[in-house]
């Protein structure tokens, strides 16, 4: 796992100094409300409905154990005894005390976690495949590129002048379980394509493919292929040429324009290529230059465990299969694909039915820290799902698991299920809502609950937003809910058809909104009339409604 | 003509913990059933140069007036957000120990 180097630790640690010095000043009245307003937003410090909330980073979305043990302790100690896993791969505090803050950041800095945030000129949160360093599809770990990419841009002086934030996720795999294509800038690490020439591929004929302009919020946008390749040494100078374009061109005139997603709308794809391959040009081979030794020493913090030569198949997984149908269930939907032969990744789903998506007690957090200590080499991830990642587990180790899970409480066997919901906080604690998420999430979990029903709906997913800065990414769902006010009601508008991945899209809206009492129904209409349209139950969620379009679903809706 | 003034109350987040607060008779407290009813223009000014105060005396952050429904038997007030920050916490099922 990445550890810090003596430069992150001095820097981390720095900055909590700051911090208590920053918070003592502002309670001796040193320091006005507007002098501290930006200090606590730079290290995670926000104030919502209720009290003040503290978003800790987890670079890419990696956890040990013993830092998962640690959110536990602050969760149980300065807050009220649970935590809420973010679609930023992130966790969040919803009740600390401002008093408490320095001493929790001292507490984070300890097992090296910080909560400093992508503001200002500082260590940017690159967000990576939960399964990165596991999945048997993926062409190399996107994790040292994103911590590549990291130093690159913290030390980056053009960066905080940029006209407005920027990020970037990488995936390693072709399926892209990353949403790249909804990042300022999307990398795929692959393999270079047949036709590209030899000497070009670079030593390990690994590179990107990369996207730009991609985004949700207020104009969502589906990024665009800028190139299919561009070779692992080339990468930053590719990027720096990218942020060139974007310097020169972007808008500071407008916060709402001024991202790249616009850029790249206003003025097409082809011109921003044609000026950013000519940056690129002047700057290949420069100091932006990756050496081979360079990558091998990054990528040895991300070294994978000491794997066991294990058979493929597993007796004990194919004896607990067939006798337990209740683990051949979960087995069947939360495990995914390992490289390593013997193992698997294990999601843990934090959406049991009626449960607020993404929360986990202080018992839970401790709980999943001993399985990963036992079961997964001490490594844990955070999914943009708000799911919890075992990433390296033995096959034979599986039905131990599930049973320790169900002691637990976190063995819902729902992972990409309907009931599987994103929810951002919403109305019940976010200052900026206009609805609330939760409620919604829960009724709608409770109504679809029900294990059979769902597996036979298969693949679909449901993402709620409290507003249109859509932190809940309502905007990819196969049915997103977004939350508006109108004349001081909450009402859901929802959309159809949205995508993350590799067949990216954005939601269309099916027709008029819902209120709080309807949207369960019209929920569930939806999912009836997918059942009803679909040629085959291998035939999607997604791909009947790309065939059939909106019309059955309004029809269902709201009559013809 | 314009409309008559509705009632409302003063809000704002204590500094220390954040906690939402409310102007009373005496001082801040967390309980909107001990808020000061501001009926009019006048007792609303006031409450303004008292909030503004209390934030330079780093009592509170971010103070706001809300419109309050005078009818209801306890002090309501009229927007759900409001009204969500009255109850002290999220709404339904949330993951706050009981
Ligand atoms: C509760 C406090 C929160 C506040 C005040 C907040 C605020 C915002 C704002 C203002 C934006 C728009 C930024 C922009 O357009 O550049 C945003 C975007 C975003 N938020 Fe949140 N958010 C909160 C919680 C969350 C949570 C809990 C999550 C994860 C579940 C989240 C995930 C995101 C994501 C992924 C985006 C990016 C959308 C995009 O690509 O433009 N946020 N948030
Ligand atoms: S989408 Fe809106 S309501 Fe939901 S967390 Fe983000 S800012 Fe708050």
């Amino acid at each position: 796992m990445y550890r810090y180097d003596e430069f992150d630790h001095a820097f981390v640690r720095d900055r909590v100094t700051q911090f208590r010095d920053q918070v003592k000043r502002r309670i001796a009245g040193d320091l006005t409300e507007e002098q501290f307003k930006p200090l606590r937003l730079m290290n995670g410090v926000y104030l919502q409905l209720h009290a003040y909330m503290l978003r800790v980073a987890i670079p890419y979305g990696t956890l040990s154990a013993r830092q998962m043990r640690k959110l536990a302790h602050i969760a149980r100690t300065y807050d009220k005894d649970y935590g809420h896993f973010t679609t930023r791969q992130n966790i969040q505090f919803n009740w600390p005390r401002l008093e408490d803050l320095p001493a929790i950041l001292d507490e984070l800095a300890d097992v090296e976690m910080h909560a400093i945030q992508t503001s200002g000129n500082c260590i940017r949160n690159v967000t990576t495949d939960h399964f990165a360093g596991a999945a048997a599809d993926e062409a190399g770990d996107p994790r040292p590129w994103a911590e590549i990419i990291r130093q690159w841009s913290s030390l980056h002086p053009e960066f905080s002048y940029l006209p407005r934030k920027f990020k970037v996720a990488v995936t390693g795999a072709a399926r892209d379980r990353a949403a790249i294509r909804f990042h300022d800038i999307g990398l795929e690490l692959r393999h270079a394509p047949k036709d590209f020439g030899e000497g070009a591929k670079g030593e390990t004929g690994l590179g990107f493919r990369i996207f730009v302009g991609g985004g949700q919020g207020r104009t969502p946008m589906v990024a665009k292929e800028i190139r299919d390749f561009v070779p692992e040494r080339d990468l930053l100078a590719y990027l720096e040429a990218i942020m060139r374009v974007y310097n020169r061109f972007g808008r500071r005139d407008n916060k709402y324009k001024a991202r790249i997603k616009i850029l790249v709308h206003e003025r097409g794809i082809d011109e921003i290529r044609e000026a950013v391959e000519a940056e690129f040009e002047a700057l290949r081979g420069g100091v932006l230059d990756i050496p081979l030794e360079a990558r091998e020493q990054i990528s040895a913090y991300f070294a994978a465990p000491d794997f066991e030569v294990l058979p493929a198949k597993s007796e004990t997984l194919e004896a607990a299969w067939t006798s337990n149908p209740v683990f051949g269930q979960w087995m069947a939907r939360n495990t995914h694909p390992h490289k390593t032969p013997g193992y698997v990744s294990v999601t843990i789903s934090l959406k049991p039915t009626g449960g607020v998506p993404g929360d986990a007690r202080s018992a839970q957090m401790d709980a999943v820290a001993d399985l990963a200590d036992r079961y997964s080499f001490s490594e844990i991830r955070v999914s943009h799902e708000q799911n919890l990642i075992l990433p390296h587990v033995r096959k034979d180790d599986l039905p131990a698991l599930h049973k320790a899970l169900v002691d637990a409480g976190l063995e819902a066997a729902n992972a990409g299920l309907v009931t599987d919901i994103i929810a951002c906080p919403g109305l019940d604690y976010c200052a900026l809502a206009n609805a609330r998420s939760i409620p919604i999430a829960q009724r709608i979990s409770e109504r679809l609950a029900d294990h059979d029903r769902q597996a036979e709906i298969g693949d679909l997913s449901l993402k709620i937003s409290g507003c249109i800065n859509a932190c809940g990414h309502h905007h990819v769902g196969h049915i997103g809910i977004l939350g508006v006010d109108r004349k001081g009601e909450e009402f859901y508008q929802i959309t159809l058809g949205g995508a993350p991945g590799g067949d990216a899209a954005i939601g269309e809206i099916v027709g008029r909104g819902f209120s709080t009492d309807q949207v369960v129904d019209a929920v569930e209409t939806i999912v009836d009339t997918y059942l009803g349209v679909r040629q085959d139950a291998d035939e999607t969620f997604l791909t009947a409604y790309r065939r059939v379009g909106k019309a059955p679903f309004q029809e269902a809706l709201y009559g013809a | 003509m314009p409309k008559p003034p509705k009632t409302q109350v003063m809000t704002a987040n204590r500094l220390g913990d954040g906690r939402v607060v409310y102007l009373g008779n005496e001082d801040w407290t967390t309980d909107l059933a001990d808020a000061r009813l501001l009926p009019d223009a006048d007792s609303q000014a006031l409450a303004e140069e008292v909030a503004k105060a209390a934030v330079a005396d780093r009592a509170i952050v971010e103070p706001y007036l809300i419109d309050v429904d005078e009818e209801a038997e306890r002090i309501e007030p009229v927007r759900l957000r409001e009204r969500i920050r009255a109850s002290g916490g999220p709404t339904t099922g949330s993951s706050v120990a009981a």
